[in-house]
């Protein structure tokens, strides 16, 4: 390659930034072929930094790649065909590629279809925030597997079974229509908060790749807000990442030790985002169709009005908890609302509804319910359970911060057991 | 692209239907296959004998192998199959939650390699 100045690189960049998920719709919607697609345009994108040093930078970069790709897409569809007469298919080809004014085709977006192709029921769902964030984004494999902490070569491998599959099991390149959009559009959902939890689980933000992936994550809920604006749990999922993202720097103390929601300071929340998150979720309440995202989102809502009122809104959350459990079938949710009806109703109550779940099996090495159960033994006088209850919650954390966190906690429930 | 729908059910079970129960099946089944007649896309189909029936064939080191039953012992076993041929894996799969036995059983949705 030639030796490029900064100025073409930078240009580039920000091309590749802006429009990598557009073209490579744009490639795939023709061929349905999405490892092809990613190869003729990381050839276009080699040939830019080769081409424009000398010939400069043309005015429509995008239209620039878009067209070689489809040179280099249809040098592999050639080469691919030898055996066999495909000329008709080829002067087809040949015709459109003369006939293809980029400028003007991409003007329809179709990075809409590439995310239901990339969440399609037919693709195993671990692999389909994956796969988003290679194809609509174009993160690299190293930076994706280092996120979801798998191998490179495990995370290579994954990806390539998942386009072959695409091209292979005929997985149509199209937006569902109205009757299934709903339930094809919770996975495409799913799968943008599955690229946000893992980037957000690592709360010191010592990985920049992994704390990058919650913002890129943050740009695809923005991007299909955009696309779908009347569809209520995309402003949900949207409005729930926000909240998260606006209490980040708060997670943690000046030494990396863990702060609890209730301990954080929220004059340090970025408020900005806390707005923003609250008018998508106003704007998605008044579609009418309440959903998942949109509870978790409210729940987070329902917290920060402690920025007025110095209080979490415990009764509102209760009873989001409560819409949020006959919707799933999850001990997490119950939980959850047991910790709100300690508050609202008192401890006692609150353990109630915590013994709900005690014999489910999937509690016994869940540490939120472990620590759950000893805030609220604890609330409720009864040290000597909750000393125990930490103990377990402790055995069962795998992050240090908040392993000293609870250790705190537990200490202090074993002296006052013992006074 | 041409998708083979293979149809797998328990056939200890379905050999114990009643008369009436039997009927009802095969009349679901032949106006399903009626519907995809008529909407173009049937290509072929059949139900198979139990797997009792089956034989099965294998050449090794120049010596036949014939052996009295399926490949495979398994709880469910293939009973028919039907091949369609339609744009896309999703219409096939539509097609595939329209089978009678996708309701008793399950139904693999394949695509059929283009030579």
């Amino acid at each position: 390659m030639a030796v490029t100045g900064d100025p073409v690189r930078q240009a580039t960049e920000a091309v590749a930034r802006d429009s990598y998920g557009k073209l490579i719709a744009f490639l795939v919607a023709r061929t349905g072929d999405m490892a092809g697609a990613e190869d003729a345009l990381s050839d276009a994108f080699a040939a830019a930094l080769a081409d424009w040093p000398v010939s400069g930078i043309p005015d429509n970069p995008r239209g620039w790649l878009a067209t070689v790709a489809r040179r280099k897409q249809l040098d592999q569809f050639r080469r691919r065909r030898t055996r066999r007469d495909a000329s008709d298919h080829l002067a087809l080809l040949a015709q459109e590629l003369t006939a293809v004014r980029p400028e003007t085709s991409l003007v329809a977006d179709e990075r809409l279809a590439l995310m239901f192709v990339c969440a399609h029921p037919a693709i195993d769902a671990g692999i389909r925030a994956p796969l988003m964030l290679r194809t609509v984004l174009g993160l690299d494999t190293p930076a994706i597997a280092s996120a979801f902490l798998v191998a490179p070569a495990t995370m290579g491998q994954r990806l390539v079974r998942a386009q072959s599959r695409i091209k292979v099991a005929g997985i149509p390149f199209r937006v569902p229509e109205a009757a299934e959009l709903r339930g094809r559009l919770e996975d495409v959902l799913d799968a943008i908060y599955a690229a946000f939890a893992a980037g957000w689980s690592d709360p010191a933000g010592t990985e920049v790749r992994r704390r990058d992936l919650a913002a890129e994550a943050i740009w695809l809920g923005r991007l299909i807000v955009s696309l779908l604006p009347n569809e209520p749990e995309a402003a949900g999922v949207l409005a729930l990442m926000l909240y998260a993202e606006a209490r980040r720097a708060t997670r943690r103390g000046t030494h990396g030790e863990y702060v609890s929601l209730a301990d954080q300071d929220p004059s340090a929340w970025d408020h900005a985002m806390i707005g923003q998150a609250e008018t998508l979720l106003r704007r998605a309440g008044a579609m009418g169709a309440t959903g998942r995202f949109q509870l978790e989102a409210a729940i987070q809502s329902a917290h920060v009005v402690r920025r007025q009122t110095g209080r979490s809104d415990w009764v509102a959350i209760e009873r989001l908890y409560a819409a949020l459990e006959s919707m799933t079938d999850s001990p997490v949710v119950t939980i959850n609302r047991a910790v709100a009806i300690a508050e609202t109703l008192g401890a006692d109550a609150g353990l109630a509804v915590l013994d709900l779940v005690a014999g489910d099996k999937r509690v016994a090495d869940y540490q939120p319910y472990w620590a759950a159960r000893a805030g609220v033994l604890a609330r409720a006088g009864d040290f000597a359970a909750a000393d125990d209850a930490y103990r377990r919650a402790i055995g069962l954390e795998a992050d240090p911060a908040v392993r000293q966190f609870l250790m705190r906690r537990q200490a202090e429930a074993a002296s006052r057991a013992s006074d | 692209m041409q998708y083979l729908l293979m149809i797998y059910g328990d056939e200890k079970a379905m050999a114990s239907v009643t008369e009436a129960q039997g009927g009802q099946m095969l009349a679901a089944y032949s106006a399903y296959a009626e519907a995809m007649g008529k909407a173009g896309v049937l290509q072929g189909g059949n139900r198979l004998r139990p797997t009792a029936a089956s034989t099965t064939v294998r050449v090794a080191n120049g010596k036949t192998t014939v052996l009295d039953g399926p490949y495979v012992e398994t709880k469910e076993q293939m009973g028919g199959y039907f091949l369609i041929d339609v744009d896309n894996l999703d219409a096939a799969l539509s097609w595939a939650e329209r089978c009678p036995g996708a309701s008793t059983g399950v139904v693999e949705v394949r695509p059929i390699w283009a030579m």
